[in-house]
C-alpha cells in the first residue's frame, strides 16, 4: 500500500511539473495578452493542484497536509481574483484582444 | 522524487522570467510577476519536502498572501494612478474612492 501511494505521488508530482512547463511554454509563445493569461491559469490550476496532491500523498495525514491544503485554497481563491483584476485593468486600459478576422492566417 | 518537480519549477520560473522581460505591455509583466509568485510558492513547498524541513510551508503561505496583495496593489496603481491618462487631469489627486 505504501508503494502504491509512493508511485501515485510520483506520478502526480511529474504531472504537476509537466503542466507547469506547458503553461510556461504557453506564456512564452502565445500571441496575445489574454491568451497568455489563459496559459498562466494552466500553471495556477493544474500544476499547483497536481503538485499539492502529490506532496499531500507523500506527507500523509499530518499538519503538513493541512498547511498544503491552506496553500491550495489560497492559490485557488487568490489567483482567479488576480486574473479577474488583471483582465479588467487591461480592458479598461485599452489592450485589444486578437479576434478571429480572416480565419485563414494560422501563423505560429 | 522531489528533485524532478523542483527542476521543472525552476525551468518554468526561467521561462516566465523571459516573458516578464520581453512582455510588450505592463499587464504582461504583471501577469508574469503573478505567475512567478505562484511558482515560487510551489517551489518553496517542494524545497521544504526536498530538504526534509516542513517549515518552508509557512514561508510558502506567507509568500502566497504577499503575492496576491502585490498584484492587486500594482493593478490598482496602474488603473487609478498617474501614468499619463488622457482622461483625468488630476494626476496628484490619488482618488482613493475610485469607483469601478
Amino acid at each position: 500500500m505504501s508503494l502504491f501511494i509512493d508511485v501515485l505521488s510520483w506520478i502526480f508530482l511529474v504531472a504537476g511539473g509537466f503542466f507547469c512547463l506547458v503553461g510556461a511554454v504557453g506564456m512564452l509563445r502565445m500571441p496575445d495578452f489574454y491568451t497568455r493569461m489563459h496559459a498562466s491559469s494552466v500553471i495556477e490550476t493544474l500544476g499547483v493542484g497536481f503538485l499539492l496532491a502529490g506532496m499531500a500523498m507523500q506527507a500523509g495525514l499530518t499538519l503538513v497536509t493541512v498547511k498544503l491544503a491552506v496553500i491550495g485554497m489560497l492559490v485557488l481563491f487568490a489567483s482567479p481574483t488576480a486574473s479577474h483584476a488583471l483582465a479588467n485593468a487591461a480592458l479598461a486600459r485599452g489592450v485589444e484582444p486578437i479576434l478571429d478576422q480572416g480565419k485563414a492566417s494560422s501563423n505560429t | 522524487m522531489f528533485a524532478v518537480a523542483a527542476i521543472a519549477l525552476l525551468v518554468t520560473l526561467a521561462l516566465v522570467l523571459v516573458r516578464s522581460i520581453l512582455g510588450p505591455t505592463v499587464f504582461d509583466r504583471t501577469l508574469a510577476a503573478n505567475t512567478v509568485g505562484t511558482v515560487a510558492v510551489m517551489l518553496l513547498a517542494v524545497i521544504g519536502f526536498l530538504l526534509g524541513r516542513p517549515e518552508f510551508l509557512d514561508l510558502a503561505i506567507i509568500y502566497g498572501l504577499l503575492n496576491v496583495i502585490g498584484t492587486i496593489a500594482v493593478l490598482k496603481f496602474f488603473r487609478y494612478g498617474d501614468l499619463g491618462d488622457p482622461g483625468n487631469g488630476d494626476t496628484e489627486g490619488k482618488t482613493t474612492e475610485g469607483r469601478t
